[in-house]
Parts: structure tokens; sequence; C-alpha cells
């Protein structure tokens, strides 16, 4: 009986945590379980220019899956799985404690030890020393909440990745790139003219986009250690929609040289004469490939009203994947090709939709009005989309569950156009 | 060969200054044209070919917001429709008359879409509403080649509201001349 007044029962948690000047970050988690953790402050790491456990913790709480103890008062602090009380720990419901400790080597690099203990095995889960630059003391901390994150849930953290996204302040348009956490935050490309459709290469040394730098759209892709750039789609009328097949050698673009937006494939450096992938009277874009490259999905409105279709990367009979509504666009798979997110319209509402490509079953992922460019997290468990709040474009993030929200918004402007960099 | 070499400026040299090349924005897209035989072993694409042609010599256009019809500029569409509208049929007919009396004058038509949906999406629907507008000023005498088609999708919105009123007036193609 219990369990069923728990299930009705619905805890609405906001969280606010102040990311940086720029980005301002709002958790919400409803009815959701968390997994009690006790992550402790690890010993000396207030010696350092940064604090690796805040980092830690700020990470794991993001995801809405766990929550943290409380951990105040523990004197001194430990660094090894036999300094620890666990019957204390056991008595606060925490399943896990993590510990550590950090020490400034000889040569300017800092040594990080860390421990994940089981509080009720009392088993060692995780123990591991890295050695780290005073400069990359972030990114090791990512790591570590990477490596906590798999050993709890048994997959893929994303602490590690990167994200790309536009802001338009004004008249300026810019194309950013910044940490998951939203840190690091740089300018890979500045311009007056529009700049959409940002996309990372499969490896994530590169970025293909849309620029309207020439007054027309053009595909280019941009060399993101070097800042070089290349355009690989300039022919006439619009040139848009990139998507990078698996292995990273081919783009799909969708191409009006010949009237109407149609699909065609080029390779990734702009050599070769684009191949179309089909020839309609319709308008069919937003091409994507699927996971196992060879199948792309697409939006057309060959059936009256946009929806969404599969063809083979050869060309060939194309699928229909959507059929409720009037309005499916902008397609966009999970990492293990299963499920299928796009923007329904849905009355005045155009929202994020998710469908189980085994069952065809469907779910309503937002309740906003104005969502746009969906898509996974590299381990398939967050999905990252565009929206309004009062006019005003911000990113979101909802678990594929449905049941973990964020929403990211910059001070000025409007954010839009995210792109989830892949796994490091 | 007519194969023309479109390349980009290397943003090589800002990235050099940098201990962080990531910080560095990229170069703007210029572009220039470079020659090249079969041979050659960098990259080949069309001529690249700009959309602010240079100005022809004394290109003709008709006086905005005078003589009816010709005076109008845009043409409106309904949510994801790329029909001509009885309001826009007059105004295709107009220029096209004009195109076919004055054999110097080209037209840029830009296609643009209100705020709702995808960018993909709304940028082929631009495109596919200035093709329409292109089919019936052909159709009514206009030679193709004084037509150039382009979309900005939905983003350059001339009004900036969240209402059907701002999305009317962004759901159109403007008729620009060049020169104009």
């Amino acid at each position: 009986m219990i369990r069923s007044v728990f299930l009705f029962f619905y805890l609405v948690l906001f969280v606010t945590i102040p990311v940086q000047a720029e980005l301002s970050l709002e958790i919400t988690t409803e009815g959701l379980k968390q997994i009690p953790l006790a992550m402790l402050p690890f010993a000396s790491e207030r010696d350092l220019t940064t604090a690796i456990s805040p980092i830690i913790i700020a990470d794991l709480q993001r995801t809405g899956l766990f929550r943290q103890v409380d951990v105040s008062g523990v004197n001194p602090l430990p660094s090894e799985a036999s300094q620890l009380k666990l019957a204390d720990w056991r008595a606060k419901q925490a399943t896990a404690v993590l510990i550590g400790s950090t020490s400034i080597e000889h040569d300017g690099k800092i040594k990080i030890r860390y421990v994940l203990v089981d509080a009720t095995t009392e088993q060692e889960k995780l123990t591991e020393v890295i050695s780290v630059a005073p400069n990359q003391l972030r990114g090791a901390a990512h790591r570590i909440a990477d490596a906590v994150y798999e050993k709890l849930t048994g997959e893929k953290g994303v602490f590690s990745t990167k994200i790309a996204y536009v802001v338009k302040d004004g008249p300026n348009f810019q194309l950013r790139v910044a940490d998951a956490d939203a840190y690091n935050e740089r300018t890979i490309l500045s311009s007056k003219e529009p700049i959409i459709s940002p996309k990372w290469s499969p490896d994530g040394t590169r970025m293909a986009y849309v620029t309207f730098e020439l007054k027309r759209p053009l595909v280019v892709v941009q060399n993101l250690s070097t800042g070089a750039r290349k355009v690989v789609a300039n022919f006439r009328g619009n040139n848009s929609a990139p998507a990078w097949s698996p292995d990273g050698k081919r783009l799909a673009v969708t191409l009006s040289r010949d009237g109407i937006a149609q699909i065609y494939t080029i390779d990734a450096e702009g050599q070769e004469q684009p191949r179309r992938l089909m020839t309609t009277r319709a308008i069919d874009t937003e091409g994507v490939f699927t996971p196992d490259g060879k199948s792309i999905l697409f939006t057309s409105d060959r059936g009256g009203s946009p929806q969404i279709y599969k063809i083979p990367v050869e060309g060939g009979n194309a699928q229909r994947l959507t059929f409720t509504g009037n309005y499916n666009v902008s397609p966009r798979l999970s990492p293990d090709g299963k499920k299928l997110v796009f923007i329904q319209q849905n009355g005045a509402a155009f929202r994020v939709m998710l469908q189980d490509l085994d069952t065809n079953q469907l779910q309503n992922m937002s309740d906003n009005a104005l969502d746009e460019s969906p898509s996974f997290s590299p381990n398939g468990r967050m999905i990252l989309y565009a929206s309004k709040v009062n006019g005003k474009g911000v990113l979101a993030l909802v678990s594929a569950d449905g049941r973990v929200r964020q929403k990211f918004s910059t001070q000025a402007g409007d954010v839009y156009e995210p792109a989830w960099g892949p796994l490091q | 060969m007519n194969k023309i070499v479109l390349s980009i400026l290397v943003a090589a040299a800002l990235a050099a200054c940098s201990s962080d090349p990531k910080k560095e924005a990229a170069a703007p897209v210029t572009e220039s044209k470079v020659a090249t035989d079969s041979s050659s072993s960098s990259s080949k694409m069309p001529e690249a070919k700009p959309l602010t042609a240079p100005m022809e010599d004394a290109s003709p256009f008709p006086v905005k917001g005078q003589g009816g019809a010709l005076g109008e500029r845009s043409i409106y569409y309904a949510f994801d429709s790329y029909v001509v509208s009885d309001q826009g049929k007059p105004i295709a007919a107009a220029h096209a008359g004009f195109l076919a009396s004055h054999a110097k004058a080209k037209v840029i038509l830009q296609g643009n879409c209100d705020e709702r949906g995808s960018r993909e999406y709304n940028l082929a629907l631009g495109s596919r509403r200035a093709e329409s507008v292109k089919s019936l000023m052909s159709a009514s005498g206009a030679s193709v080649n004084q037509i150039e088609v382009v979309s900005f999708g939905k983003e350059k919105p001339m009004m900036d509201g969240h209402d059907e009123a701002s999305w009317q007036k962004n759901r159109r193609v403007d008729i620009v001349y060049q020169g104009e």
C-alpha cells in the first residue's frame, strides 16, 4: 500500500545551480527515485586552484538520478576506504561513498586518487589514480564523474562531452562550443548573418554547419582545432541540412540547385559531384544517417504534409515512419537506432515526440509551445532540444524516460540549434 | 577545364597566435576563384555565384508603392503552404510583365517563413515559395534567366512578434530587383 501511495506522490524538485554568468540551469525531476550517495570533499583539494569534488557532485546531481546525503562535519577527510565508518553512512541511507585525495607532484602535475565504496557490501567498486596538469582539473573531475556514473548505472557518462549551439544577440550570430556543464564556452564563428544546423563529426574534430555569410545558405566544414574552414556545398540556390555518415567520410546535404529541395550525399571534403539520393517533386530535407550508416531518415511533404521517412543510402523505396499528425519534422535516432525523436505539431504547439520504432508507441516529451532541433546525448539517456520561454530561445534537456528536465538560457539573446558532441 | 575551385581563407595565422586555437573564432568566409586543371589535387567545385551580382548598367526596376500590383513587392502565404494566393497572383503577373518588357531587369525572389517548426524544413519551404512565384512569372512571360531564387527560411523574420499578426507578415516572398 505504501508503494502505491508513492506512485501517486509526485515530487517536483527545482534546483537552480549557477553554472556561469552567461548560462543558468534549472533542473526538474518528477516522481523520481534518486540513488543516495555520500560524495565527500577530497582531502587536500583546497590547496588546488580548482576543487575536484564540487565538479563531480554537480555533474552527478545534474542527471537527476542521484541525491547527495548530508556530508557536513567530516573531519579529518578520509582518503582510504579503511578510514570510513560505513555504518554511519548506511545510517544516512547512502548506497555508496566517494572519497579522494589530491597532491601536487614535484613536476607541478596534480595527482588525484579516488575510491568509490559500496556502503552495504563495503567493497571498493572503483579505485583510480590520475595525474593531470593544473589547467586540466575540470576535465579530470568530469572523467571521474563519468567513471562513477558508469559504475553505478552501467551506462556511459557524458560529462566529458561538449555541446555546440548558436547564440543570437541583436544583429550578431555566434556559433559556440562549451563543455557539457556549460563551462569553457568559446565562440568558434561570429557573423552578422544566420548560422544553423551545426553537426559534430563522429570523431568530434570538425563541425559542419550552414552559414548565410554570402547572403544565401552554404554548407561549411570547420576544423575545430585550427579554425580552418572549407565550403563543401555551394551550388545554385540553397545548400543546407548537413549530416555526417557514421564513418565521418560523407555528408548528407539538402540542395535546391534543381529547383526543389532534394537530398544528396557528398564527400566531406566537397571534392566529388553530389550524388542525388532520390528524385521527387516534393520537399525532401533534414537527412540523417542511421547509426549503421545503411539508411537515411528524412523529412518530406510528398504525402501532402511533412512526415518522416527512411530510405536505403544507395536509394530505393522510401518507408514512411510517422502516421499521426500533419506536421512531423526533424528526425534523429537514438545511438542504438531503436528510438526516433522528432518535432510534431499538435494544435498550436510544436513539441518533442519520442517514438519506439519496434512498437511505434509515441511519447510526448515536452509541454512547451515552440520546440525544435531535438537530438540524443551520445549515451542515449537525454534528449537535447531548443525551445522558447516567453519568446526567448532556450536550450532544454529531457531524459529519454521523460522524468528529468533541465533548461539552459543565456542572459542576453536567444540560444538555439543545439548539437551534442560525441563521447570523448 | 571550366572547373573552378572555391577556396576559403584559413584561420591558421590567427590560430597560431593562441595557445588554445578553439578560442579563436574562424575567419569570415571569403571567396577567391582559382582556376585548376584536372591534375590538381585541390578540391573541385562548381564556380561560386555570388548572390550580390555586380550591378548592370541602368538595370531597370519599377517604382515601389506606385502603379498598383507593380508597386507591390511582397506575396503572402498560409502556414506550411507554397500556393500563390489570390493576393499574390496579380503581383507576380505584373512583375512578370515588367521583366518581359525589360530584358535587362533581374529579380531575386526571397522566400521567408514564420518562426514555427523546423529551421531546415522552413528553409526548404521558403525555397519552394520562391520557386512557385518563379514558375508563375515564367508562365507569364518572364525569362527564367532574369529570376534568381533564395530562401532565408525563418532566419530573417521581418516581424519579431510571436503571434499570427507577425507570422502572417513573415510568411512571404519578397521580389527584390537587382540594383534597386
